[in-house]
């Protein structure tokens, strides 16, 4: 009798799944199993990625092409640009921390679509090793991550081909798990919890998802007419055919510039998690940030033309996007001001976490002010596809999502594993990446003010100094994922245990043992209606410690 | 106020842009303080607020309480909604402008608009016959008539002056012009100081871009879509001429120069090579 009455949690039922390490090389359906998955393989080909960065920034020592061929060297920065974005940022962000925390935060036991979501993960180690692979093989694509036609039509078939294909299944792997995504954080919520209860970053995936969700299908289609035109030689997109090269432009920056978007809205989404379980402080402006976050994906749907300033658009097509793109800077403006004030009147602890995440803020706030700069259409007729252009969207993607990302793994390792990084580990790893990436990054905006264009195996020799600036700042981020792997590999196996909730969190991730069991939660899920619920009412406030300021601000 | 006062401070001093070469680079240079400026005072205000935060509000040894439960605040929220959005309208009010003054608003698919200056011209006799042929090589389709010329941006014509016509050929990885005024062809862009120049460019194979760093301007030459750029030179002196779009291996070193010269010189250089025959024209274009 009692044993039928046991509920299924005492006694986990001996499952298909395999158990220990060994399900993180399976066809695992847990979705924590998933994160880790996409996290550990983004890490790889970030890895990769990174040497593939080494060697630009090796060839740029001298104004001469002398480290790599030529063919070489476009190849590399393609594949620096497709492994950077396919297949390290956008997985992760994505892929990674929502897999793993989306059903926490909806209170639930797993994906939507759990069999769909391994899916989307086993479709990445085979694009990207068929991408690297091509390298070897028959010489990889050398148009550019843009694969730009009639450049892409001219250049190697056989690795453009390799290079779409693999675009396509990575593209594939992302909209599935877009969709799975968007079923997870409308249909799985718990009962009694509620749309404006959910943390930030449920918000800021289904931002993103939808934004994935509208915006790849026409990357694909694209590059499946591209294909047409390398292997059957169709001309949409070649003029000597008939075919109209701007349209492929058009129709590539409609997917994009959102997965600009893609890559960031996580990050903010992930720093929104972040700030205020360190800073001891609720979230500022949950409602104004929801409503941001959506103001960003109805905008950055239709900015995509401010790519394309200098291919031959109208003039009216210039004013258009111009003011679409600036006016992206307010409700982004809003997010950073309202973490400012998170910030403001806090506790604030300076963990590596805390730090990377103030990085991403510095970062990403110059990016900005270097993109609303850039939308204006004669400043951006000067420095288009210069490295003013690659200082810029360095900023934004590296000094603003992979902070977050690292900054991320901080925060969340004890959960992940159930021991604590290093703290001077990580603080050192902050300081050589924050210095490496400024050095190799700031500098790049005054080449490109000055005429050097991007893409370029040779250059000015007057640009050599700062060109070797900027590749010793390359020197050192290259140098400092060295402390992060140890302090990660050391850690996962005698770091200080953490507890199930070292950071006193209040988000449902934390309300479970580190690491969670499968299906989340031993019993039911707890109904966590306030996420930020952090602080001392303003009421039981000391008068006497407190500021003015503080007074004023928490008056209302 | 301090703030803003350094900020304005530093935006007029900067100094990281190259020697301003042509009518519209003033312009630009003026577009960029501004922009500087305001990128400067909201960077420095954010950077040290965030930094005084950090530094103000760390949590002391020992400390284990919480922060004030501030969820929000309206008016403060409203506040700095309007602070992004006033600023990012003046700077689209005011780049409009800019870009107006650089002439970025002259419709495309009317080239009489971009030709006015050569229309216009005075020696009526070869005006007719040599804009008919500028038609047909640039537009260079069996309809020229019923083709659309692509415009850029380029200054506007200044005084009423002539446009110096010249035809540019962008291939894998060279700019080739050609002078149809003198029939001469050459590597490098020769051009009078203070005249306007009409640049007709077409692409051979791949999309390229010309670009000017002291001219503050840059064209995409598309493959079928011939495309009108002009500008005015103000200042003497040679310049490098940059492809900016990515076109195949040799990319980075798809580079050429621009001449600006004064006016007597230019007549000389102009003069000398109208008269040569066509083969050391050639030759002249190879060697340079």
């Amino acid at each position: 009798m009692t044993i039928a009455l046991t509920p299924q949690t005492s006694s986990p039922p001996p499952g298909l799944q395999p158990e220990g390490w060994l399900r993180y090389l399976s066809f695992s359906l847990d979705h924590k199993v998933i994160g880790l998955q996409y996290m550990v393989a983004g890490f790889f080909f970030y890895l990769v990625g990174g040497a593939l960065a080494g060697m630009i920034r090796a060839e740029l020592v001298s104004p001469i092409s002398d480290f790599i061929s030529r063919e070489t060297y476009n190849e590399v920065l393609t594949l620096h640009g497709t492994v950077m974005i396919f297949l390290w940022i956008v997985p992760v962000v994505n892929g990674a921390f929502g897999n793993y925390l989306i059903p926490f935060y909806v209170g639930a036991r797993d994906m939507a679509f759990p069999r769909l979501n391994a899916v989307a993960f086993w479709l990445i180690p085979p694009a990207g090793f068929l991408l690297i692979a091509s390298y070897f093989i028959a010489g990889a694509a050398q148009s550019g991550w843009t694969a730009y036609p009639p450049l892409s039509l001219t250049t190697p078939a056989a690795g453009q081909v390799v290079w779409i294909l693999s675009v396509l299944l990575l593209g594939g792997s992302s909209i599935f798990g877009g969709i799975n995504f968007i079923a997870t954080i409308l249909k799985m919520r718990r009962p009694g919890l509620k749309m404006m209860q959910l943390p930030m970053y449920c918000w800021a995936m289904l931002g993103t998802s939808i934004l994935v969700v509208l915006s790849t299908p026409v990357l694909a289609g694209t590059l499946v007419l591209l294909s047409f035109d390398i292997i059957a030689h169709t001309g949409f997109f070649n003029p000597s055919l008939g075919g109209n090269a701007v349209v492929y432009q058009h129709l590539f920056w409609f997917y994009s510039h959102p997965a600009v978007y893609i890559m960031v809205l996580p990050a903010f989404g992930l720093v929104s998690e972040i700030l205020p379980v360190h800073a001891r402080k609720p979230l500022f402006g949950y409602t104004t940030m929801v409503y941001s976050i959506l103001g960003i994906v109805f905008l950055g749907l239709i900015v995509w033309a401010h790519h394309m300033f200098t291919s031959a658009t109208p003039p009216w097509m210039r004013l258009f996007f111009t003011i679409a793109t600036a006016f992206i800077a307010v409700p982004t403006g809003i997010k950073f001001f309202n973490w400012l004030a998170t910030l403001w009147g806090g506790k604030i602890a300076l963990n590596s976490a805390m730090l990377f995440s103030c990085a991403f803020i510095v970062h990403f706030v110059f990016g900005g002010i270097t993109g609303v700069a850039l939308a204006q259409v004669p400043f951006d007729i000067h420095v288009h596809d210069t490295y003013f252009v690659v200082g810029h969207f360095h900023y934004v993607v590296y000094g603003g999502t992979v902070f977050v990302i690292f900054g991320s793994i901080y925060h969340w390792f004890p959960k992940f594993t159930g021991r604590m990084l290093n703290e001077d580990l990580g603080r050192f790893h902050f300081l050589i990446t924050f210095i490496g990436f400024n050095l190799c990054f700031a500098p790049q905006h005054w080449l490109g003010l000055n005429g050097m264009p991007r893409r370029v195996a040779e250059y000015d020799p007057q640009f050599t100094l700062v060109n070797q600036i900027s590749s010793v700042g390359a020197l050192l981020m290259a140098l400092s994922t060295l402390p992060f792997l140890i302090n990660v590999l050391w850690s996962a196996f005698s770091g200080r245990v953490a507890g199930d909730n070292p950071w006193k969190a209040l988000t449902p991730e934390w309300l479970t043992s580190s690491p969670p069991p499968v299906e989340n939660w031993k019993g039911e899920a707890p109904l966590v209606q306030h996420p930020y619920g952090y602080g001392i009412p303003p009421g039981q406030i000391d008068l006497g410690a407190a500021t003015g300021r503080e007074l004023w601000s928490s008056g209302q | 106020m301090a703030l803003v006062l350094s900020g304005l401070w530093i935006g007029q001093n900067v100094n990281v842009l190259p020697a301003a070469a042509s009518l519209n680079a003033p312009i630009y240079d003026q577009l960029f303080k501004v922009l500087f400026s305001i990128g400067t005072i909201l960077f420095i205000g954010i950077f040290g607020l965030l930094l005084f935060s950090l530094i103000r509000f760390r949590r002391r040894d020992g400390e284990t309480g919480d922060g004030v439960a501030v969820e929000g605040n309206l008016q403060l929220e409203i506040f700095w909604t309007a602070i992004p959005a006033v600023v990012v309208l003046f700077v689209g009010i005011y780049s409009y402008d800019i870009y107006d003054r650089m002439g970025g608003m002259v419709p495309l698919s009317d080239p009489h608009a971009m030709h006015g200056g050569m229309v216009a011209s005075s020696d009526s006799g070869t005006a007719e016959g040599d804009s008919a042929v500028i038609q047909a090589s640039v537009l260079g389709t069996p309809s020229p008539t019923s083709e659309r010329i692509w415009g850029g941006i380029g200054s506007p014509m200044a005084g009423g002056a002539t446009a110096l016509p010249v035809e540019v050929t962008a291939l894998q990885f060279a700019f080739l012009f050609h002078y149809p005024q003198g029939d001469i062809t050459s590597g490098e862009l020769h051009v009078q100081k203070g005249q306007p120049v009409e640049l007709r460019m077409e692409a051979r194979d791949v999309i390229h871009a010309f670009w000017v760093p002291e001219f503050r301007l840059k064209q995409d030459v598309i493959p079928g879509q011939p495309t009108v750029l002009t500008f005015t030179p103000i200042k003497a002196g040679s310049y490098p001429i940059i492809c900016a779009e990515l076109c195949g291996p040799y990319h980075g070193g798809m580079r050429s120069t621009v001449v600006v010269h004064e006016p007597d010189e230019f007549s000389a250089w102009f003069e000398k090579n109208t008269t040569t025959t066509v083969a050391s024209a050639l030759s002249s274009s190879s060697t340079g």
